[in-house]
């Protein structure tokens, strides 16, 4: 007899698409978050295999630090010629240079949190109501209490306390003029869904994931690639490893870990063996117990 | 994992003391799904509180004002894969004031894990959840004896509350209930068999979860097809594409299947089932699809393709058992928004026929209130029909939520009756 019934993955991405388009139906304007980034990939992936045969019915937007891993922006360029859509950049060093934010001082300063200004006017220069990201539940604590649709307030702001409850696939995105809404398709995902799908569909993704060789110095525990942006400690010595990354972030914050693991096959095995959790190695993450609800009381991803 | 692994929903009830926490940071634990440096960041609030060794239930702490204040306000997600299947935990807080957050974490679940704890019994907490449980209709309830290292891990405390649990539960409507002794701050029949109750002949909760039967939990009988959106490529090669897009709600939808879409009446016939990779002969839920159809009709999101012949009630007045999740109370005769599945209309609650006291399960005919974690049953007008099955036969076209207008918050879920 025939079976009837999905396999986990097939599950979550029947889930993810119909998340995005609900976003689609309840919202005027939405736009996907990438970031360069396997998660924010994924989603492109979800939302082209959402709207199949119409291409996808809104643009992506990036979110620049100006900090970036050259492959990623190469890749995002590629990302945007393939799927035919807009691409809008938001842009941190335009922030700056307007005197919205002020650069970080001191020996661990990074554009990290400068993003969710640039984010929230990039949200309100171009009227956008929505914004999809790849953000997962099993990241972070306070990822872990977040909607599928979760509102904004008007300044952006996420008030975890007070949220919608959502049930069932109903997912209520009313919202008054000057609100939005972020939406999180790949919310029931985890690290190793994630490897295990891009594999599954053989998914491109930045040669930044794969082992390869790089000059980088050992700082919080992790490879901090070398970069115009690195300023050396007195005791800390360039070195070259062969190394891979396991999330995509600033050039400045994202540690790498060494390993072999240079086609999707072994990655995914890496994966599933790895003691630690991705964000380990983003120091970004690493500043309090509550660094990430803190950013994302204020809008952050 | 193996391409046939299936996902499984449950949802944990419970308060501060029930073992709730420690019971999933076991199963965290023992399935090795916590790593290194969360488990470093527990031993070190672990040591900080004071406590002796690492307590796993540290693991299951969200916000800031949930760790201060020791205890779950919000529903929290948890993950945890074995090479059998993938696990999705609703964790929810058990207190009466959390009820709403509780009805969340249910709503989508397969399973219910509902804790008790040996020394006490079945106790008031026990029953709302289980009342909840069978509300929501969680097709498997697995009540679990806990803290059974307590009571000498002896058999005549699991037999009594397995006794006062049959007893408060024969007015309820749950299908599947299991019982499993367990100890979760030993580990004791959690992942591992207990090497102290030989008189349990049963299997551990994890080998539970992994084994229960839940491809039976989806209606596949009455084919429900809510439209979200409608695909017209703007593009030469698919011109004249015209694609239902939606998930199918229940039921198994096949190529050449004759149809009606609704609430217009108008009949065709399936001519084709998409998706991104492929054609399909057939789709059944939960699948998300892109249906066209032989004949061009006038449909667009927020009618219903069901098949001519098995159709569900269309109808402008509904019966509800509702749960008020808003700290306003519902406003005599008030207009709201009612959400159900794709579709929006204005509703407005027309009476209230009885109220539930949670606690005891009596019906109270006199306050009539609907105030923040009240379950009542209600009737309710639409402004237009929706086309609806009752919830325990359908959980997609059978739920609604109401919105409030002024704020736009989502005030109450209905289950069909």
């Amino acid at each position: 007899m025939r079976k009837y019934y999905l396999n986990y993955l097939d599950e979550l991405e029947s889930e993810a698409i119909f998340v995005l388009r609900e976003v689609w139906a309840q919202f005027d304007n939405p736009v996907i978050l990438f970031s360069g980034g396997k998660d924010s990939i994924v989603v492109a992936h979800l939302a082209k295999k959402a709207f199949y045969p119409s291409k996808i019915p809104f643009p992506l937007m990036h979110v620049d630090t100006g900090h970036n891993f050259p492959e990623t922006i190469k890749f995002r360029d590629d990302t945007i010629k393939e799927l035919g859509v807009q691409l809008i950049v938001g842009s941190v060093q335009e922030s700056i240079d307007q005197g919205r934010v002020a650069e970080e001082q001191g020996k661990n300063a990074t554009r990290n949190a400068l993003q969710i200004t640039t984010l929230l006017d990039a949200i309100e220069y171009n009227k956008i109501d929505c914004a999809i990201g790849g953000g997962r539940r099993d990241e972070e604590k306070a990822r872990a209490k977040e909607r599928f649709f979760s509102h904004r307030d008007d300044f952006g702001q996420w008030d975890p306390k007070n949220q919608r409850p959502e049930l069932w696939n109903i997912f209520n995105g009313k919202h008054f003029e000057g609100e939005h809404f972020r939406a999180f398709p790949i919310s029931n995902w985890t690290e190793m869904d994630v490897w295990n799908y891009i594999k599954r569909e053989n998914i491109a993704i930045p040669s930044l994931y794969f082992a390869h060789e790089r000059e980088v110095v050992w700082r919080q525990e992790s490879w901090i690639p070398n970069s115009e942006y690195l300023v050396l400690e007195d005791h800390e010595e360039i070195v070259t490893k062969k190394i891979r990354f396991r999330t995509l972030g600033d050039i400045t914050i994202t540690g790498g870990i060494e390993s072999d693991a240079d086609t999707l096959e072994k990655i995914a095995d890496e994966v599933s063996g790895m003691r630690k959790t991705e964000r380990g190695n983003r120091s970004d993450d690493k500043r309090s117990e509550s660094a990430m609800e803190d950013r994302k009381r204020q809008g952050y991803f | 994992m193996l391409d046939k692994n299936q996902l499984l929903r449950f949802t944990t009830a419970g308060s501060v003391d029930d073992g709730k926490s420690t019971l999933i940071g076991r199963l965290l634990y023992d399935s090795k799904s916590i790593f290194e440096d969360q488990l470093q960041a527990i031993e070190n609030t672990s040591k900080k509180k004071g406590h002796d060794g690492v307590d796993l239930a540290l693991f299951t702490d969200g916000l800031r004002d949930e760790r201060e204040q020791g205890i779950t306000i919000d529903v929290a997600y948890r993950y945890f894969t074995t090479p059998k299947r993938k696990f999705i935990i609703a964790d929810t807080p058990g207190h009466i004031q959390y009820t709403r957050n509780m009805v969340t974490g249910a709503s989508t679940a397969n399973a219910a894990i509902i804790l008790v704890d040996a020394r006490h019994g079945v106790i008031e907490q026990t029953k709302r959840h289980s009342f909840i449980a069978s509300l929501l209709q969680i097709p498997h309830v697995i009540v679990c004896i806990n803290k059974m290292d307590l009571v000498d891990y002896a058999e005549e405390s699991y037999n009594r509350v397995i006794d006062q649990f049959e007893e408060f539960s024969s007015k309820m409507l749950v299908k599947d209930v299991r019982f499993i002794p367990i100890s979760a701050l030993n580990g004791d029949n959690v992942v591992n068999r207990s090497e102290n109750m030989d008189w349990y002949q049963g299997a551990p909760l994890l080998h539970t979860l992994e084994t229960m039967h839940i491809s039976s939990d989806i209606n596949k009988v009455d084919t429900r097809f809510p439209v979200q959106t409608v695909l017209r490529p703007q593009s030469d090669e698919h011109r004249d594409y015209r694609g239902y897009a939606g998930r199918v709600a229940s039921g198994i939808i096949r190529v050449g299947d004759e149809i009606t879409a609704l609430p217009s009446g108008f009949t065709s016939k399936i001519k084709s089932i998409d998706t991104f990779d492929k054609t399909l002969e057939e789709a059944y839920a939960p699948m998300s699809v892109s249906i066209t159809l032989e004949d061009d009709i006038d449909i667009g999101r927020g009618d219903m393709i069901v098949r001519t012949k098995n159709q569900p009630e269309t109808s402008q007045d509904i019966e509800v058992m509702l749960c008020w999740l808003n700290n306003s109370p519902a406003k005599p005769r008030a207009k709201y928004t009612i959400k159900h599945t794709s579709n929006d209309q204005k509703a407005m609650i027309k009476e209230v026929i009885y109220k539930y006291d949670i606690n005891t399960l009596d019906r109270n005919k006199v306050d009539k209130d609907l105030k923040m974690n009240d379950i009542s049953k209600v009737k309710i007008r639409t402004t237009k029909p929706l086309m609806v099955d009752p919830y325990r036969e359908n959980r997609t076209t059978g739920s609604i939520i109401l919105i409030d207008d002024a704020t736009n918050e989502t005030v109450a879920a209905g289950m069909i009756i």
